[in-house]
């Protein structure tokens, strides 16, 4: 079977500092992969440079499209990369603010990916909306309202519905849970496992709470001063870390 | 003023301007810059519109300038005399006549024909500014055809009040590629917009020139369910009866009654040499 | 019955008369020449050359009294007038380190070579209307003494010895003429500062002021102002030489601004930089640290939101023929787009509480 996302080499530096080295790794359809570690690990860095945010010092990021098969994202033109970041890839930023039109209403924001590949019924982008903003578990009478009305984890369902509308094949994620409070997280967290597995989505995230990857990843890497330290299926690596770093980040975690 | 060149600009200049409308003309609605010159009237009157008519005007050529539709406007006045004194060509109010016709948020009642000119001024070119005020990202836009936030606009627009809320400099998309801005016409004057003649944008301060050449194809923007629609004042012209034709609500007393004369004021005239009256101008009230 | 308004060539003749009787005011108050506002108002003058990008005293004086002595119309004036003259070419670049100086002072040494010479300067007059001024009166002539005709050292080349400043360096690209080509994004800095020397000086003092306060603070000292006339050279191919056509006033101000380093490069100061036709202080001053300002992103700051830091907000804004033509246009007509307007909130007045079209 074709990876879905093979990384190869990947590496991000800023001046003497490393951010990510040498990161290499093959996705595949329908895989979470989970990236741990604490602030400084270099994991954000890691996720920027895969979703081309940030331009890596080397390194491939090769992505299985639909119409030509395997291509490294790196070498595309930008109208090309754009263009797969609106349709095929997604990315659910940390602060929901990042990811959303503040001054759109929520129909909108859900709307406008679907608007800007070509849909031109009102009717149905709004029936659309509606559908995915009850998928996310949001009313459908806050439609029309402004996203600066609603609550942190409601402002994060809604960024997942406005990425996920398009039917991506693969979601980047950054700490999705950062920031919101305990209950909401764990409301948040079943609805991307649902989300996940009932879209047969491909996932990325990064985050440094265990409990998300626990939850939420098949495959697991940890990073350190921006190098992978260990890697392996979830469960394997938090039960039984082999990585002295992994150890450590395992037993701090509070057992409540 | 008869130190300065045919028309005021010097031929250099004129070269630079038509060579940002011949690129105009081959990309329809794609905004070519062009370093616009300071100009005897300040920016934000008609430069740009000025600079485009000097650099196609020639001796042969006869002008129609119109402000809001009307040839006796001020600022229509003001452009009409500047060409008068600097490029002596002949000058008319009737759009049949007119070669060239340099108009201020009107297009002409009367269809134009090949072999004329449309000269818009324009005073923001860019149909995205006020969703993203940035010049970098809305080239962007343009350059990748991510017109997506323009949609999202309407949207917004149909989801608050109903209906699309643009009443005037409604964008359109041309020849299937490029998002324009009509410049500050009214929407009823937006279908007029696929024509015989050709229509060439100035936009002065901004910097911006951009064209359509005759037959190109124009749309504006909606919804399948929301379709464009390009309405006016459901009353007929006071003075000539017109039904068809755009319409300016004059106010004629203390007590606010109101009538609507034809904003076209060349039309108007001609309508009512040809006999048409009003319902505001049957019998003579002198 | 209705008479549409007609009469606007007469309107508008009649409003001209009525401005030129305006102009000239009280017939029995003498008429005001274009050499009393050259000599007597210099800094109007210089103001408006400066930012009609036209170096010429005598136009610009006419221009101000033509304009009743509003500054922003009289500049209007010179540059639609400078659209039409003819280039002949450029000149070579000016050498202010050849400057005569009638003004040269430095903040950052208390003295050095060339000395600290206050010059004409408002700085340290008590600011109390003189009402011997509107007496007229004969000025007593000013002290005199013999002038050094040695040339000024740049206080910049003191620091750029000791290598503590960053060098400026000029890599050949010819800057392009602001006044040629349309204002493109990102612009480089000599194009930043082209349109900074033409724009508005209460805009750029505003912008300068707002570093100070702390919207993107560059701890600016004034290393050096300089005013005084240099000469302008430009080379005649057809003579193989260059000659001097001229000579102009100039005001120069060079910042030393706030240091930085990083883990390859030394701490070293960095610079601002502002120039100015005529004797125009203020506005130099406010050049360079707007200068400095916009800077930020080839000396490796960050980013802080601040208006001055933002080059399209800054450059896109900062001209005020374009900001006033702009402004002023929306007393022009406009009722065709406010009848559509009209029409629209009608409309929607009427869907909105149900009733029948009126």
């Amino acid at each position: 079977m074709t990876p879905l996302l093979q990384v190869k080499g990947l590496t991000k530096t800023y001046g003497r500092h490393i951010g990510c080295r040498d990161v290499s790794f093959d996705l595949f359809p329908g895989e979470v992969m989970g990236i741990v570690g604490e602030s400084g690990s270099g994991k954000s860095t890691l996720l920027n440079s895969m979703a081309g945010h940030v331009v890596p010092d080397a390194g491939q990021v090769i992505f299985d499209t639909r119409d030509v098969g395997p291509r490294d994202t790196r070498a595309m033109s930008e109208p090309e990369r754009r263009m797969l970041s609106r349709t095929d890839w997604a990315f659910v930023h940390q602060h929901a603010r990042d990811g959303l039109r503040m001054g759109v209403s929520a129909g909108g924001n859900v709307g406008e990916r679907l608007m800007a590949v070509g849909a031109r019924n009102y009717g149905a982008i709004r029936a659309s909306a509606i559908d995915w903003l009850d998928r996310v578990e949001i009313r459908a009478d806050r439609i029309d309202d402004r996203p600066t009305t609603f609550s942190g984890g409601m402002q994060q369902r809604l960024q997942i519905a406005r990425n996920l509308v398009t039917g991506p094949r693969l979601v980047f994620m950054d700490e999705p849970t950062g920031g919101l409070d305990v209950s909401v997280q764990a409301r948040l967290l079943d609805l991307l496992r649902g989300l996940v597995r009932d879209m047969g989505l491909s996932a990325i995230i990064v985050t440094h709470d265990l409990a998300v990857v626990r939850l939420l990843a098949d495959r697991l890497m940890v990073m350190k001063g921006g190098d992978v330290v260990e890697t392996g299926l979830t469960d394997q690596v938090l039960d039984d870390p082999q990585h002295g770093y992994t150890q450590l980040l395992v037993s701090s975690v509070l057992q409540v | 003023m008869s130190d300065y060149n045919f028309a005021y600009l010097d031929e250099q200049t004129k070269r630079m301007i038509r060579r940002a409308i011949l690129k105009g003309l081959a990309i329809p609605g794609y905004q070519v810059p062009f370093a616009s010159r300071e100009m005897p009237m300040p920016y934000g009157w008609g430069t740009g519109g000025v600079q485009v008519s000097a650099a196609v005007l020639c001796p042969e050529d006869t002008l129609k300038v119109i402000d809001q539709g009307a040839d006796d406007t001020t600022n229509a006045v003001s452009i009409r005399r500047f060409f008068e004194r600097t490029a002596q060509i002949a000058v008319t109010t009737a759009t049949a006549d007119a070669t060239v016709i340099q108009t201020r948020h009107r297009i002409p009642e009367e269809p134009l024909r090949d072999g004329q000119i449309l000269v818009y001024q324009v005073p923001i070119p860019e149909p995205l500014r006020f969703l993203e005020p940035r010049e970098s990202e809305t080239r962007k836009m343009h350059a990748l055809e991510e017109y997506g936030l323009m949609h999202v606009k309407l949207y917004e627009d149909i989801s608050r009040h109903g209906h699309i809320a643009t009443a005037y400099a409604y964008p359109v998309k041309v020849a299937d590629r490029y998002v324009m801005d009509p410049s500050p016409i009214p929407k009823f004057d937006n279908p007029k917009m696929e024509m015989a003649a050709i229509q060439l944008f100035g936009a002065g301060r901004e910097q911006r020139i951009y064209a359509l050449p005759p037959f190109t194809r124009v749309v504006s923007l909606d919804f399948e369910d929301h379709p464009f629609v390009a309405s006016k004042a459901d009353h007929p012209c006071g003075l000539c009866g017109a039904q068809d034709s755009y319409l300016d609500e004059v106010i004629v007393d203390d007590a606010g009654g109101r009538m609507f004369v034809c904003s076209d004021t060349d039309y108007c005239a001609g309508r009512q040499v040809d006999g048409h009256r009003g319902s505001d101008n049957k019998e003579d009230a002198a | 019955m209705y008479v549409a308004v007609k009469g606007g060539e007469r309107a508008i003749d009649n409003a001209h008369a009525w401005l030129a009787e305006e102009r000239r005011g009280d017939l029995a108050v003498p008429e005001l020449t274009t050499a009393q506002i050259r000599e007597q108002m210099t800094l109007a003058v210089n103001r408006v050359m400066a930012e009609g990008s036209l170096y010429d005293p005598d136009l610009a004086a006419l221009a101000i009294k033509q304009a009743r002595g509003d500054l922003i119309e009289a500049i209007f004036l010179i540059r639609a007038y400078r659209t039409t003259l003819p280039r002949f070419g450029s000149s070579l670049p000016v050498d202010t380190g050849a400057m005569a100086c009638d003004r040269r002072i430095s903040a950052t040494f208390k003295d050095l070579p060339g000395g600290q010479v206050l010059g004409p300067t408002f700085d340290y007059t008590h600011r109390l209307l003189d009402f011997m001024l509107a007496a007229d009166g004969d000025v007593p002539a000013a002290p005199e003494m013999p002038v050094d005709p040695a040339p000024v050292p740049h206080v910049m080349s003191f620091l750029n010895s000791e290598g503590l400043i960053a060098q400026e360096t000029c890599d050949g690209t010819p800057a392009s003429d602001l006044t040629r080509a349309p204002l493109e994004l990102p612009a480089a800095r000599a194009l930043r500062l082209q349109a900074l020397t033409r724009g508005d000086e209460g805009f750029v003092l505003g912008m300068a002021y707002s570093t100070q306060r702390g919207y993107a603070r560059n701890h600016a000292f004034v290393g050096e102002l300089r005013i005084g006339t240099v000469p302008v050279e430009m080379e005649i191919p057809e003579l193989g030489i260059s000659i001097e056509i001229g000579e102009i006033t100039l005001t120069e101000c060079e910042t030393v601004n706030q240091f930085t380093g990083s883990k390859t490069e030394p701490a070293q100061f960095t610079r601002g930089y502002g120039l100015v036709f005529g004797q125009t202080e203020r506005k130099a001053i406010s050049m360079a640290l707007v200068d400095r300002a916009l800077r930020w992103e080839e000396l490796g700051e960050d980013d802080q939101g601040a208006p001055a830091q933002d080059a399209e907000f800054v450059l896109y804004h900062c001209d005020n023929i374009q900001a006033t033509g702009f402004l002023e246009h929306i007393k022009l007509p406009h009722y065709v787009d406010f009848q559509s307007e009209l029409e629209l909130v009608r409309k929607l007045r009427r869907d909105a509480t149900g009733q029948g079209a009126e």
